[in-house]
This record gives structure tokens, C-alpha cells and sequence, in this order.
């Protein structure tokens, strides 16, 4: 029952996940990508992190999903998606995606990780009170900086979005 | 209980992130290459949590938190310089964004 989960949510992610680049049009693919995190997510429950797997969805599907169909809708590309003709970067393009693929295939070959087994491993994940333990103990630092960043981007952002009519708004 | 091996999560997170940087490499939309590049940074947390599960430590489940919250910043940044761009532009195609080139 638990293998036919996991292979149920694998293979869901990875079919929307092909859609997200296939996909001609800008609002399909961002729908895809909704499908594709959900499915994620249901990775991350199957992996015993419930708050990780509720996080994905709230921040990923909730928040950033709605903010790339808000700029889709905003921008209006529909199909403008052409390819192009030059040889050259189809062949760059040709031989790093042959690297990818040849890259994945190895592994399903010969990639034998090895797993600890698992009556040894408790599930951390699963534990609210580890994270909040290990968010204001060990990554104090990274916590704040964090905060920082996001400070950053704020005000990135607002300074981006902003019109500037000619040189002199801008001194 | 684990339905599946760490090879098999690890595998399903390498596939997810050749999916992601196919997309970056094939489309010429600024917004899907950025969706694509998304779909590269939950792949490695995939990737994370599968490691810190199999391994009962706890690193790689913060780490997912810090991604997390990193990729909420860099989609308002991006997103605000793809508008910036078009404003100026009146494109988000990447062929045509080589004002650089010459």
C-alpha cells in the first residue's frame, strides 16, 4: 500500500512536472506547477515531514504559484513562444540536454545508495519541537540573516517596481 | 513507515531536476524558465528531506526551511525585474533580450 503511494505521487509529480515545459501556454504550465508541488508535497508525507509537506504547499502553491499567475495574467505573452533557428544554440542546447539525460540514466543504473536501515532512524521530521530546538539553537545565525535577506528583498522590490521617469528621478 | 527506498526518492528528485533544467534550456519565456528553475530548487529539497529522513538527523529539514524561504525572496525579485524588463522591453522572450550581445 505505502510503495503504491510512493509510486503514485512520483509519477504524478513527474508527469506535471513535464508539463510545466511542455506547455505552450504560460497559465497551463503554471497550473502544472501547482500539480507538480502537491504532489511534492505528498513525498514530503510519505517522508514523515508533515510541517515541511504544509509548508510547500502554503508557501510554494499558495504564494508563489498565485504571484507567477498574477504576472502571466499581467504580461499577456500568449504565443510568443517561437523557436529559434540558430544552429548553433540548438546544438549547445543539444548536447547539455544529452548531458542530463546521460547523467539520469547513470544513475538509475548504477546509483545503489546506500540506506541505513530504518529502525535506527527516527523520524526527526516529524517533530515540531525539533525544529523550533534546532532553528533557535544551532541556525540562531542563519535565522537572522534570513530575516535580513528578506528585508532585502523587500525593499529590492519596491525600488524595482517603482517608474523612474529619466535620469534626474533617479538622483 | 517508508513505502520506498532512498534510491528511489533521490531518483525521483534527480529526475524532477533534468525536468526543471530541460525546461531552462528549451523554452525562451522568462516566466517559464524562472517556473522551471523553481521546479530545479524543490527537486533538491526532495532530495534533502529523503537524506535526513534515511539518516534520522535533522540539518537537512532546516536547510528545507531556509530554501524555502530563500525561494519566497528570489521569485519577488525575479518577478519584479520580469516586469521591469517587459515595461522596458515589451518582451520577456529570451532571444530576444541580447542587448548585451553586441
Amino acid at each position: 500500500m505505502g510503495t503504491f503511494l510512493f509510486n503514485v505521487f512520483a509519477a504524478f509529480t513527474v508527469i506535471t512536472a513535464l508539463g510545466v515545459v511542455l506547455n505552450k501556454n504560460a497559465v497551463n504550465a503554471a497550473m502544472c506547477l501547482l500539480l507538480s508541488l502537491v504532489g511534492v508535497a505528498g513525498l514530503f508525507a510519505a517522508l514523515e515531514a508533515y510541517l515541511l509537506a504544509f509548508l510547500l504547499l502554503l508557501v510554494y502553491a499558495g504564494a508563489i504559484v498565485a504571484l507567477f499567475l498574477f504576472i502571466v495574467m499581467l504580461l499577456d505573452t500568449r504565443g510568443t513562444d517561437q523557436p529559434s533557428l540558430h544552429p548553433l544554440p540548438l546544438l549547445a542546447r543539444g548536447f547539455a540536454i544529452a548531458l542530463v539525460a546521460g547523467g539520469v540514466g547513470s544513475f538509475y543504473v548504477h546509483g545503489r545508495l546506500p540506506a541505513p536501515p530504518l529502525a535506527t532512524a527516527p523520524a526527526s521530521g516529524a517533530v515540531l519541537k525539533l525544529y523550533a530546538y534546532q532553528l533557535f539553537t544551532t541556525y540562531l545565525l542563519p535565522v537572522q540573516v534570513i530575516g535580513f535577506l528578506l528585508l532585502i528583498a523587500m525593499l529590492g522590490v519596491i525600488v524595482l517596481s517603482k517608474k523612474f521617469e529619466g535620469v534626474d528621478d533617479i538622483k | 513507515m517508508i513505502p520506498a527506498s532512498l534510491n528511489a526518492y533521490v531518483f525521483i528528485s534527480v529526475v524532477l531536476f533534468a525536468i526543471g533544467l530541460l525546461g531552462v534550456l528549451i523554452r525562451r519565456n522568462t516566466l517559464v524558465v524562472f517556473m522551471c528553475l523553481e521546479l530545479m530548487l524543490v527537486a533538491s529539497t526532495l532530495a534533502l528531506v529523503a537524506f535526513s529522513r534515511f539518516n534520522g538527523t535533522m540539518d537537512g529539514n532546516v536547510f528545507v526551511f531556509f530554501i524555502l524561504t530563500v525561494a519566497a525572496a528570489e521569485v519577488a525579485v525575479g518577478l519584479a525585474i520580469i516586469v521591469a524588463l517587459f515595461r522596458k522591453r515589451q518582451t520577456i522572450e529570451v532571444d530576444q533580450l541580447n542587448a548585451l550581445k553586441n
